[in-house]
């Protein structure tokens, strides 16, 4: 057991993928000598050489383009996008090809490729490098899109992305790449297909994702302290979305919170509440609430807190849930 | 990758580049050249052939759709030479990237013409499988092939294989981002790419000069590599250049752009209307360029061609429309359902619900 970062346990897997599976790849800008802006690929060059592990030009579509070529030729291409907002030149690539190969080729194309990109806001960045790119993500068929919030779940769910045949959309919550956690590595592949509740509790779930899990884990604490029990499910899959869980805690528990950093106008949010709303008419005691950014490109560092999620914001939201 | 450093750097300059010596100042072979390069009788017979049976196709494909039988139909109709000369240039082994107006390309590549047109039928988004006939699906979105076929040949390159991947488009496609950036990678990573630049003249109703300032093929000096200029309704010279840029690329020696100047007969597509752009006078002087009667020229010249052959190739090409016919009218129209089957290799759950109560939905009373 070692005591290691967000950051860490992403580098760990790619080094243990590239050492497993003979056909990944790891490539993007700055990510062989330098080892990512991040550092998430911080040696992995030395280790397995510039063929696996190589800087290309900066040209975020064909980053995501090449992964289409290098998948159809059978490599397990992972690419990184260095930043959130900088992957909206590969949408295209992504969304026209990356996501559609497969059923343009009626199957016989596997997209077994990676696309990483660290999210989220909450580092005091200048503008483009804290957006919560999802929903463009999620609203793609043929894209897998999941999020991790801890160093053993980036762990996993890394290892399955690159093991799985399809594309997948890493997203990760780059406030929590210095977050760390006792871990035993290897670990094995997570299901890229479940939430977990991290957090079991009666009278609410707050449901949140990659930053907004640390936020939710905050407010849960808070409310125990004033006598409320509330769960927090931690989504880890956007999409698919792992309604089953959802739905059986909000059973419980009869109130939902839905917390991202992403604009609340038709985030992530406004699914869970509908299907929620849909699913669990007859049981929910209180309409679904939602606590996200507000309708306005993300702002600048000095302010981006009153923007953001945070504990008080989340409690304000429950008790909304519980006026009912 | 692939290279270390200083191998990247090394092509910075490229030395005189020999394809170039091939074609005079019209972009056509040199005698000297076409000697050297001694393509045979029956090679250009061949080529002769697939081109001849190719127009018939693409006049059969103007018939379906006026006939309601295809929801769109893109013509190729000058576009013969670059495609078949192009397509039969590449050995088997190596890889094609194709465009939408492509279809000569695929048809050289073995898929049957009438699996092929379903395409156009909305029976599929892609009618055959890549591996089988190592050949991607037409590309729609313009541009955004050519970095897959960059990405392939990166493959090829990184399995050591001796592949050289060819990879089509027209010249409107050469305004994107993406194309400049596939070129960029293609020289960086000296990829073995062959990029065919199908220039027919116009991107629907905008003519070449409002689309490229410059010349095509000058753009590949900028990223690294050579380019060339060729008369691209000539097979013998699409043939001849695009094979040496095969063996190029497949000897290490990086990519190669071939901007074939051509031009376009038909219509854009069956939905455009070409008299809001342009005149019968502005086609006129092309059809003097026309790829057949230069094929039937050249043959002739050899002593090689014959009224029979001339038939044969005819009664081949009527053969060959009527079996298009047949099978792309027979071909069964996909279960709604199968939409759902193809999204992923590994569906999550979700989805296969979702397909469930889909299905349900449209045949009420089953047994989902
Ligand atoms: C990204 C994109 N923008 C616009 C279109 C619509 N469109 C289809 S073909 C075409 C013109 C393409 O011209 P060119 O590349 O010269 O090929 P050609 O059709 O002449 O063979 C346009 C604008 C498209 N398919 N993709
Ligand atoms: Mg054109």
């Amino acid at each position: 057991m070692t005591t290691i970062t967000m950051g860490k346990a992403l580098n760990e897997a790619l080094r243990d993928a590239l050492r497993d599976d003979p056909r990944v790849l790891v490539y993007g800008e700055d990510v062989g000598r330098l080892g990512g802006v991040f550092r998430v690929t911080d040696g992995l060059r030395a280790e397995f050489g510039e063929e696996r592990v190589f800087d290309t030009p900066l040209a975020e579509s064909t980053i995501a383009a090449i992964a289409v070529g290098l998948a159809i030729k059978g490599f397990h291409p992972v690419a990184e996008m260095q930043f959130d907002a900088f992957s909206y030149p590969a949408f295209n690539q992504i969304t026209s090809n990356l996501a559609k190969y497969h059923t343009r080729t009626q199957g016989a194309c596997n997209m077994q490729a990676v696309i990483r990109i660290p999210y989220g806001g909450n580092i005091g960045a200048v503008e483009h490098h804290s957006e919560s790119p999802e929903t463009y993500y999620v609203h793609t068929a043929g894209l897998k899109v999941v999020t991790p919030s801890t160093p053993a779940d980036a762990y996993g769910l890394l290892r399955a992305a690159i093991a799985d045949p399809d594309p997948v959309i890493f997203l990760e919550p780059k406030a929590r790449y210095w977050s760390r956690q006792d871990l035993d590595l290897p670990a094995p592949p997570l299901p890229l297909d479940r939430a977990q509740i991290v957090r079991p509790g009666t009278d609410g779930t707050i449901i949140a994702y990659g930053p907004t899990v640390q936020v939710a884990l905050a407010a849960a604490e808070a409310a125990e302290a004033e006598g409320a029990s509330l769960e927090v499910v931690d989504l880890r899959s956007l999409s698919p979305l792992d309604l089953d869980t959802l739905s059986a805690s909000v059973r419980k528990t009869k109130r939902a919170v839905v917390v991202h950093e992403a604009p609340v106008f038709m985030g992530i949010g406004a699914e869970i509440a509908a299907r929620l709303m849909h699913d669990l008419f007859d049981v929910l005691a209180a309409p679904v609430e939602r606590v996200g950014s507000a309708t306005v490109p993300y702002p600048p560092a000095r302010v981006e807190k009153l923007f953001l999620p945070d504990a008080d914001r989340v409690l304000e939201a429950v008790d909304r849930t519980r006026q009912y | 990758m692939v290279d270390t450093l200083g191998a990247r750097a090394a092509h910075d300059s490229h030395p005189a580049d020999p394809i170039a010596a091939m074609v005079n100042a019209d972009g056509l072979l040199t005698a000297e050249a076409e000697r050297a390069a001694n393509i045979s009788d029956d090679v250009l017979r061949d080529l002769y052939r697939r081109m001849a049976i190719c127009r018939r196709l693409d006049q059969e494909g103007l018939n379906l759709q006026r006939q309601g039988e295809l929801g769109l139909w893109g013509p190729i109709a000058g576009h013969e030479a670059a495609q078949v000369g192009a397509a039969m240039a590449m050995a088997e082994t190596d890889w094609i990237f194709p465009y939408y107006r492509d279809f000569a390309m695929t048809i050289c590549r073995g898929v049957d013409p009438g699996i092929a047109m379903t395409w156009f039928r909305g029976l599929t988004h892609g009618a055959w499988n890549p591996y089988e006939h190592r050949l991607g699906p037409l590309i729609i979105s313009v541009g955004t092939q050519v970095p897959h076929a960059v990405g392939f040949a990166i493959g090829c390159k990184l399995d050591h294989e001796p592949t050289a991947v060819l990879v089509g488009f027209g010249e409107g496609s050469t305004s994107t981002g993406d194309w400049h950036e596939a070129m960029n990678f293609a020289g960086v990573f000296k990829a073995p790419v062959v990029f065919l630049c199908e220039n027919n003249q116009w991107a629907i109703s905008v003519p070449m000069r409002e689309q490229v300032a410059g010349r095509v093929a000058d753009r590949a000096a900028g990223y690294g590599f050579p380019g060339l200029r060729i008369d691209g309704s000539d097979v013998l010279t699409v043939y001849t250049v695009v094979r040496a840029a095969a063996d190029r690329a497949r000897h290490g020696e990086g990519p190669y752009l071939v901007e074939a100047l051509t031009y376009r007969f038909q219509a854009h597509t069956t939905s455009d209307d070409p008299t809001r752009y342009r005149t019968d006078a502005d086609v006129e002087p092309w059809r003097a360029k026309d790829s057949i009667a230069r094929a039937t020229a050249r043959l002739r010249d050899r002593g090689a061609f014959s009224d029979d052959f001339e038939r044969a190739v005819a009664a081949e090409a009527e053969e060959t429309a009527l079996a298009m016919r047949a099978t792309l009218l027979s071909a069964a129209t996909p279960h709604p359902g199968q939409a759902f089957d193809l999204v992923f290799a590994n569906p999550p759950a979700s989805l296969l619900r979702e397909q469930a109560e889909f299905v349900a939905e449209l045949e009420p009373g089953s047994a989902e």
